[in-house]
């Protein structure tokens, strides 16, 4: 075990986080379950983001800032897809993405 | 002191983000989401972003799981637990994510990270406000655009008719 912590500890954070927000984009069947899983991956390149600002580039803190960008980014997505899933619960009375299938040929 | 803190925020995080795509309930998962989060501001507190963590906890924790909580219940019925929440493609899931994971941590391993010595500007937030006017004021300018026409398209994708038109009067 390293003493002191390093850029890769926040690095490896990340991508489990990462990978972790992926398998639940994979398996779940809820929609609202899908946006929590995108949201554990905007969080995981966030750290990404904050990590270099702190390491590789402290002078000029660009990762801080990108960082705002995606939290921002984040918001309007959550916004606009829990419209979308308002909406579909309303005309189909569930919110399960493999039975909203009326766009597949 | 702060290798120890680090752990501990890390081990919550993951765990708790293991609990939200694994939970059979939904409101459980949305719970666990705000632990997570919580624990990603503590991680910004260690890479010395304090603004950053602060605006962490207002927008993700205050806005973001709250609307997802609201959306929760007014879709999904919380006492009905036998729903299954996964899907058929459990097994290649976790075949793809164990793939991915191992590719990423053998070439975050293996690349030389140019690491730097210095330190951070003392003052963050300031550095931060200053940038966002100065060198970002295209993309600050853009995003805010963004984020308003996102709301705007939020609040007429969920309107309950369509637009009203004129000489028909809502009750």
């Amino acid at each position: 075990m390293m003493s002191e912590l390093t850029l890769l500890h926040f690095l490896i954070l990340a991508a489990v986080l990462f990978a972790l927000g992926i398998f639940g984009l994979l398996t779940r069947r809820n929609a609202i379950g899908i946006l929590m899983s995108i949201e554990l991956m905007f969080n995981g390149a966030a750290i990404n983001f904050v990590a270099f600002a702190r390491y590789v580039a402290p002078q000029e803190i660009a990762g801080q800032v990108f960082t705002i960008f995606i939290i921002t980014i984040a918001a309007a997505e959550a916004a606009v897809g829990l419209a979308i899933v308002i909406l579909i619960y309303r005309n189909f009375k569930g919110i399960e993405v493999d039975k909203i299938n009326f766009m597949k040929w | 002191m702060s290798m120890l803190i680090f752990y501990i925020l890390a081990i919550v995080a993951v765990v708790s983000a293991l609990m939200v795509v694994t939970l059979r309930n939904v409101f459980h998962s949305a719970l666990f989401l705000v632990l997570t989060l919580f624990s990603v501001a503590g991680i910004y507190v260690l890479l010395e972003a304090e603004f950053l963590a602060a605006v962490q906890v207002l927008i993700y924790v205050g806005a973001i799981t709250i609307l997802m909580i609201f959306a929760i219940m007014l879709t999904y019925q919380i006492t009905s637990k036998s729903i299954r929440q996964v899907n058929e493609q459990v097994i290649p899931a976790v075949i793809i994510v164990l793939v991915f994971f191992v590719l990423s941590l053998v070439t975050l391993i293996k690349t030389s990270w140019p690491v730097s010595n210095k330190s951070l500007p003392g003052n963050n937030t300031f550095e931060i406000g200053r940038q966002l006017l100065s060198t970002y004021v295209i993309p600050f300018e853009v995003v805010s655009i963004v984020l308003l026409i996102a709301l705007i398209g939020a609040i007429i994708i969920s309107r309950q008719d369509g637009p009203s038109r004129p000489g028909q009067e809502d009750r």
